[in-house]
């Protein structure tokens, strides 16, 4: 009855030797990036009816809701818009200077970043891992590692392409680092995931180092993954530990993790040395998030050393 | 006793129900106690008709349901492919036990089926650790019994065993 072709046990055997090899090519070497591409494709429709609740959710939030609640957003919006435009007008007048001062400099201009909005679908993928499902893939040219903002701050980043959409992994997942640096006096650091989504840890600065409770950390740019000079979390603890070599400090995201449904994505056009690093992350990008940490961890060891140095 | 080809969009139905449901957003702390409905759909269709859906099948969609996740290539489908041999091998037995005799016989294939699952994940380096990434073992035992009956009798009472 059941034995049509090989035997059961055989089957199990072929299959079993057959998704080894698939998770060694994929994991160790990324080569499957085709296949996941065109299954990608298949589950694309799952996805889309898994976040069809959440999406009708909204939209009957968004045409229930009444005109006094409407006019009150309206009122707030606008109120925002001006507020936004008049720190605007000086932020022209700034990047102005500071292109003309960096040009004294003979440094490299900073080119404007270019910007695309996602929408995050809501799909679970793993309880135990910040990972999240955008609508936009390599179609719209989303590349690995590239950056994802929300209003606030950086959010995280893009950890693997399919055509109609990429999944991102958020700056408080525990395999992730940020490059950061205190915005108060530009000392660097390392900013670790905890796997909640509410704290973030700097485990790389010495007990006597310059940082208070509400110091703003921004995205110091290293490593190459995020754009300098965007807020990504404000320190809330700074715990200063005669006995051991480095402070507990703690801090928290400015951007809204998990809270939000549209996420900004940016490309980071920073020039020459980042180039080469960021085709290499395409090219195998296996266990991307890893190697990301990895080599943003190296720079984090770095700028430990810089920092003792000094 | 033949009553013509049994028919096969129920089960696909189920399938893709089952696929939903394991990417379906829950809250943060109920996420981590998501029944492994696909594993629960392999073993359901083994058991009634381990000639059709067998290891083969429980292969093909378990890479489904990894690329659905973004897991590595090969972990849910060797899981499920697993599950699904010992499901087959058992399932003359399974058949007639009572429920809740059944009910623990498929907590111990699920068991098999989240530790490949553990394991890999280990292996791949993503693991937090701690037991509660075992925890959908235990709501697997608590699922069956109504997810049984109600396909029994709902989805598909008439797809001939």
């Amino acid at each position: 009855m059941f034995t049509r072709g090989p035997s059961l046990g055989m089957r199990l055997f072929l299959l079993g030797i057959f998704s080894i090899l698939l998770m060694y090519f994929d994991h160790q070497r990324g080569h499957l990036q085709t296949v996941r591409e065109a299954l990608s494709v298949a589950v694309y429709p799952i996805r889309v009816v898994v976040d069809l609740p959440a999406r009708a959710l909204v939209w009957g939030g968004d045409s229930l809701s009444t005109r006094s609640r409407l006019l009150d957003e309206n009122e707030r919006l606008r109120r925002e818009g001006l507020e936004t435009r008049v720190r605007l007008q000086r932020l022209e007048a700034l990047e102005a200077e500071n292109g003309r001062l960096r040009a004294l400099l003979e440094s490299t201009p900073r080119l404007p970043d270019r910007l695309l909005v996602a929408e995050i679908l809501s799909v679970d993928l793993d309880p135990f891992s910040h990972r999240l499902v955008i609508d936009k893939g390599s179609r719209d040219e989303v590349y690995v590692g590239q950056a994802m903002l929300d209003a606030h701050g950086i959010v995280g980043q893009v950890t693997r392409v399919e055509p109609l959409s990429a999944e991102a992994i958020l700056i408080s997942d525990p395999n992730h680092a940020t490059p950061v640096e205190v915005n108060r006096n530009g000392l660097r650091s390392i900013a670790l995931g905890t796997g909640d989504s509410g704290t973030l840890n700097l485990p790389f600065l010495p007990n006597n180092a310059d940082v208070r409770p509400g110091d703003l950390l921004i995205s110091s740019g290293l490593g190459g993954a995020f754009p300098s000079g965007y807020p990504v979390a404000r320190v809330t603890n700074v715990e200063r530990r005669p006995g051991e070599p480095f402070a507990a400090v703690s801090a928290e995201p400015t951007g809204a993790l998990n809270r939000e449904r549209e996420v900004l994505l940016v490309w980071n056009q920073m020039p020459a040395p980042d180039v080469p690093e960021a085709d290499d992350r395409e090219a195998d990008h296996p266990a991307e998030d890893r190697t990301e940490a990895e080599s943003v961890a190296g720079t984090g060891e770095l700028a430990a050393e810089a920092e003792d140095g000094e | 006793m033949i009553r013509g080809r049994p028919r096969i969009w129920p089960v696909v139905i189920f399938f893709l129900v089952a696929l939903s449901l394991e990417v379906a957003p829950l809250p943060d702390t109920a996420a981590p106690w998501r029944p492994p409905w696909m594993a629960l759909a392999v073993v359901y269709w083994s058991i009634r008709q381990p000639g059709r859906y067998g290891v083969g099948i429980a292969w093909l969609t378990g890479l489904l349901l990894d690329v659905l996740k973004g897991a590595v290539l090969g972990q849910h489908a060797l899981a499920l492919a697993t599950a699904a041999y010992i499901t087959v091998k058992l399932c003359q037995r399974l058949r007639v036990f009572p429920i809740w005799q059944q009910s623990v016989a498929i907590c111990l294939i699920i068991a098999v089926y989240g530790f490949l699952l553990y394991w890999i994940n280990g292996m791949t380096g993503q693991q937090p650790g701690g037991l509660l990434p075992l925890a959908p073992i235990a709501s697997a035992l608590l699922i069956w019994p109504p997810m049984r009956w109600i396909t029994d009798h709902y989805v598909a009472p008439a797809v001939g065993n």
